[in-house]
């Protein structure tokens, strides 16, 4: 039981940091309907960025914590949505409208690019990121085993939590989300009525950015080691948690990140460690096949 | 944008409404750049000992990259201003050949051919440029097997690389355990590889555009996280050493003959060289890619190469014409798969060792570009992307680590000037009424 519980805990926080990247897929897809495959790497850019933020405020001689993490979190997400925004501009505008394949490519292209883009620049090795946050909360204990809640999954958790009501806010509220909701449902039609389309588009692509810079930061913090391919299977990952939940469907990305998260910290706790990636495949066929449109989709209508 | 819509203003104040806004433009550009650049390349980390990371910092790289943004925005610019107006592609080979439906006229391919097949016999030709001819028509076989699969069939296939690691891997397995040589192990890894691909692609099959694209794209990551984690028949991460090498009917190439045999050289009454190896193989592989692309073009014209090319183009109306989709979809599936491991089967002997490594999802990536950018459908396009692909890198030896680099750049700018690749084709082989329709 309790090793069941600390299992849960983990999986949660590795589910809010999946949440958090599927977003940035599910909203491209509902808007251009391409899958991002640069994703992946803009979360690594975005660890990467962190990992140099954090450096930089230790030279600077920043040192009360709440204060760096702050720091870091608004540097991280503003340079991480720069470096969206480019991907969309280079790579994929140019090829809106032309044939399906096409921008796909492009973003395979992009993916190869970026990763070795930061190998070169920064080195192959692993960058190590000494622990910030530690100490934590004993939740539960039963015969000898304890179950921990850090203070760093509470901080992941709550921090995930924060930004989701803030973004679902900010979609339904705000001009901004009401032009992109309407750019989902019919992009020629919001652009007839005055809605700029290209801007909308790059605004998606800086939020699912800005988005999953935080989960770069947090994936630092969490396992305290990072690496120029870490983008490709967490991309993957968080593809299949978008899938999970629904693609287009915003809660249904943070469910399915959630969902994606439990299912591989239980199949490595009860499973075996080596397999725990295919678990994750075997997830996404599966879904695919017996409920293509995921759990919070709305069903896709083939037009003739 | 704001340059393209000030350029288009008329004549009297024209130099001054070019250059400012292109000014303005290439200033954005160049910030941009440097706003990029500023962490990742300007502050670079390194190892201090003891698991720490120190910062250096590399300003003029990212004052560099500005300047080589703002330069390169100016030039684009006048060179789209100096190209503008005028018919895009003509006279080039490129869409000449397009033209034609993607297909050479015969002078070009025998001329192809010839060449191809005298490269080893050249007086210039090397070991190192038989080497990588081997290479390139490893790619290029791939790349119409695959081309079967997506240019044909129009199913996005991003998990091709596990056929040719099933391929690959059957025929180590063969040898290993069984004693079987390359010739006897060929039809088997063939066989098995196309198993997996109906293995593949029933469950598959409801899927559509991209969602299939993932799909088979953790097929290839489920195959090899396998290879790599069932070390007792696989032998893991260490591979499988020690393939046996193709002979010539029976005859092997080797210095001194095994016990009772013949070698090659003896048998000829030629001198021993070590290149005889490499040009037979060079020979095999040419075949086996001629093989290919002959089954392709012949079943472009068979029943099931139409229903495939039909299937492409719309399933609705296939399914309303009486055309099973899902025996349509698993043949292209299997016959793609069967290629593959074909040419796994070969890699195999040809490296006479393999690992899961050289299976990664890069190696996908590769195969599907090269089919992308050489055009979707067209043969001859695969096997100009296949050249441009693998040997640039090559030729890009001296500054080997930006290799993956430009590959990377290279697939996004060629997608961006052609979208639909080098030989854009994807006119069906057959239409109904008499005229094709202009495109």
């Amino acid at each position: 039981m309790a090793y069941f519980l600390q299992q849960l805990i983990n999986g949660l926080t590795l589910g809010s940091i999946y949440g958090l990247i599927a977003i940035g897929y599910t909203m491209v897809y509902g808007i251009i309907g391409m899958i991002n495959f640069a994703h992946g790497e803009i979360y690594m850019i975005g660890a990467f960025i962190s990992i140099i933020a954090f450096l930089v405020l230790g030279l600077v001689g920043v040192t009360y914590i709440p204060l760096a993490l702050a720091t870091v979190l608004a540097t991280t997400m503003l340079f991480t949505s720069i470096y969206g925004w480019a991907v969309e501009r280079i790579a994929y505008r140019p090829l809106r409208g032309s044939f399906r394949l096409a921008p796909l490519i492009s973003a395979i292209g992009m993916s190869i690019f970026l990763q070795n883009y930061v190998q070169i620049f920064q080195g192959a090795r692993v960058k190590p990121m000494p622990p910030l946050i530690q100490g934590g909360l004993t939740v539960f204990e039963s015969g000898g085993f304890t179950v921990r809640l850090s203070y760093l999954q509470l901080f992941i958790v709550l921090l995930t939590l924060g930004l989701m009501i803030g973004f679902t806010t900010l979609i339904a509220t705000t001009p901004l989300g009401r032009a992109q909701r309407a750019c989902e449902q019919d992009m020629r039609m919001a652009a007839l009525l005055g809605v700029d389309v290209d801007r909308v588009i790059s605004l998606t692509f800086v939020m699912g950015a800005a988005l999953a810079a935080v989960a770069g930061l947090m994936v630092t913090l969490y396992y305290g080691v990072i690496d120029f391919f870490i983008g490709f299977l967490a991309g993957v990952k968080a593809f299949t948690a978008a899938v999970l939940g629904g693609i287009g469907s915003l809660p249904g990305a943070m469910l399915g990140g959630i969902l994606i998260g439990l299912i591989e910290a239980f199949w490595s706790a009860y499973f075996s460690v080596e397999y725990k990636d295919v678990s994750v495949f075997v997830v996404l066929v599966l879904v695919l096949i017996f409920c293509p449109t995921g759990l919070l989709g709305r069903p896709e209508v083939e037009k003739v | 944008m704001t340059a393209a819509s000030g350029l288009a203003v008329d004549n009297t104040s024209k130099s001054r409404d070019f250059w400012a806004p292109l000014l303005k433009d290439a200033v954005l550009a160049a910030l941009v750049a440097v706003l990029l650049a500023l962490p990742l390349v300007g502050l670079q980390t390194y190892d201090i000992g003891g698991g720490a990371l120190g910062i250096r910092t590399h300003f003029d790289w990212v004052a560099i990259a500005g300047a080589a943004v703002f330069g390169g925005r100016i030039a684009l610019r006048m060179l789209q201003q100096l190209y503008r107006g005028r018919p895009r592609g003509r006279g080039r080979i490129l869409p000449v050949l397009a033209a034609r439906g993607g297909r050479p006229a015969m002078p070009i391919t025998l001329a192809g051919l010839v060449c191809a097949a005298a490269l080893p016999f050249l007086p210039f030709s090397s070991r190192y440029l038989i080497d990588l001819g081997t290479t390139v028509l490893i790619y290029v076989m791939l790349g119409w097997g695959l081309n079967v699969v997506v240019g044909l069939a129009g199913l996005l296939d991003l998990g091709y690389v596990a056929f040719y690691a099933v391929g690959a891997y059957t025929f180590a397995l063969l040898a290993r355990d069984l004693g079987f040589g390359f010739w006897e192990a060929l039809p088997f890894s063939g066989l098995v590889a196309a198993s997996f691909g109906i293995i593949l692609g029933f469950p598959v099959l409801r899927l559509r555009g991209d969602y299939l694209a993932i799909v088979t794209l953790g097929f290839g990551e489920i195959i090899r996280v396998v290879l790599l984690n069932w070390a007792s028949v696989t032998g893991g991460p260490n591979g499988i050493s020690d393939i046996p090498r193709p002979s010539f009917f029976g005859l092997p190439f080797a210095r001194s003959a095994p016990e009772g045999g013949t070698t090659f050289h003896q048998f000829f009454g030629v001198e021993f060289s070590p290149e005889h190896r490499v040009v037979f193989l060079y020979l095999v592989i040419l075949a086996m890619a001629l093989l290919t692309n002959a089954f392709t073009l012949r079943i472009r014209k068979l029943p099931i190469g139409r229903a495939w090319e039909a299937l492409r183009e719309d399933e609705v109306a296939c399914r309303a014409l009486g055309i099973n989709p899902t025996t349509i979809k698993l043949s292209a599936f299997a016959i793609g798969a069967m290629f593959g491991g074909l040419a796994g089967s070969f890699f195999a002997t040809r490296q006479g060792f393999i690992s899961p490594e050289s299976f990664t999802f890069i190696e996908s990536a590769t195969i599907l570009a090269i089919v992308v950018l050489g055009g979707m459908g067209s043969q001859l396009g695969v096997v100009l992307a296949a050249i441009l692909l693998v040997s640039l890198p090559e030729f890009g030896r001296a500054f080997a680590e930006f290799r993956m680099l430009i590959f990377g750049a290279a697939m996004v700018g060629v997608m961006v000037w052609r979208p639909r690749g080098l030989i854009a084709h994807r006119e069906p082989t057959v239409r109904l009424g008499l005229q094709p329709a202009a495109r």
